[in-house]
């Protein structure tokens, strides 16, 4: 396990070099999830209560969250994902 | 504010805290997906939200606040593999070896990158700004002069001033790197 200690200028340089930002768009839908979350909700109640429903839900995420009339977005269909597993 | 703290503003329902959150975590993110996986940026996407929305959905399961950072690196590791298998891009087993040993380092030394990005917190708005455009985003020393408002023949004087200080700062810490 090494220390911070005895790191010069470049090596703090290269560092820093390998945490460029990631793309905007990407931070900015990670950081909508809460409102996404809010947005998913019925959809999300639907599936705890009709098991058939959660199963076509499951098979297609895209197809169920477009059809609710919920634009299918990488973040929204990921928060999908992860509320249906943990439930 | 420290990670831990950061943990505890999410679990009370604060947007502003979340936004912190991913704002601190998303070029770790990013830079396991894209640098240690080598994911495509489709791939990555896809992890990168999926990071998130777990995140977000199992805060309240972290044991140990302080930890956050490592458990973020671990659920991006499994989705990122979770993502080659699924997509049938394993090699034979040799192979894989090897890459699970590059992976690992790589992983390692994006942990380091995260302890010195940390560092910047407290070298204050100006040394932080002027590295990050440098090193980070790769801008020239005349476009960071134009957006801060600084001849451009002072820029190099800058950044070597305030690779000093962050220097000064990151020797004044005695927390050891931590591995992933």
């Amino acid at each position: 396990m090494s220390s911070m200690t005895g790191y010069d200028e470049v090596r703090i340089a290269e560092l820093l070099r390998l945490l460029p930002p990631a793309p905007l768009g990407w931070v900015r839908a990670a950081q909508e999830l809460p409102a996404a979350r809010i947005e998913i909700a019925g959809l999300v109640a639907r599936a705890e209560a009709d098991a058939g429903f959660r199963a076509r839900v499951i098979a297609d995420l895209e197809s169920a969250l477009e059809a609710e009339g919920i634009e299918a977005t990488p973040s929204v269909v990921a928060a999908l994902r992860s509320r249906l597993e943990s439930d | 504010m420290t990670d831990a703290e950061l943990v505890a503003r999410c679990r009370t329902g604060e947007d502003q805290a979340w936004n912190e959150l991913v704002e601190r975590f998303s070029r770790y993110v990013y830079a396991i997906a894209t640098q240690a996986f080598r994911l495509s940026p489709s791939d990555a996407e896809d992890v990168f939200q999926e990071v998130f929305a777990r995140v977000y959905e199992h805060l309240d399961r972290l044991r140990n606040d302080d930890a956050v950072r490592p458990w973020i690196a671990q659920l991006t590791r499994r989705l990122c593999i979770d993502r080659l298998r699924s997509a049938g891009r394993e090699g034979p087993v040799g192979d894989e070896e090897l890459e699970i040993a590059e992976v690992d380092e790589s992983l390692a030394r994006l942990d380091e990158a995260m302890t010195v990005r940390a560092g910047l917190e407290a070298v204050g708005e100006n040394c932080r700004e002027v590295l990050d455009r440098f090193f980070c985003r790769d801008e020239s020393y005349r476009v960071i002069g134009e957006a801060l408002d600084l001849p451009a023949g002072t820029i190099a004087s800058r950044i070597s001033r305030c690779l000093s200080k962050l220097k000064a700062e990151l020797e004044g810490r005695s927390e050891p790197v931590r591995p992933s």
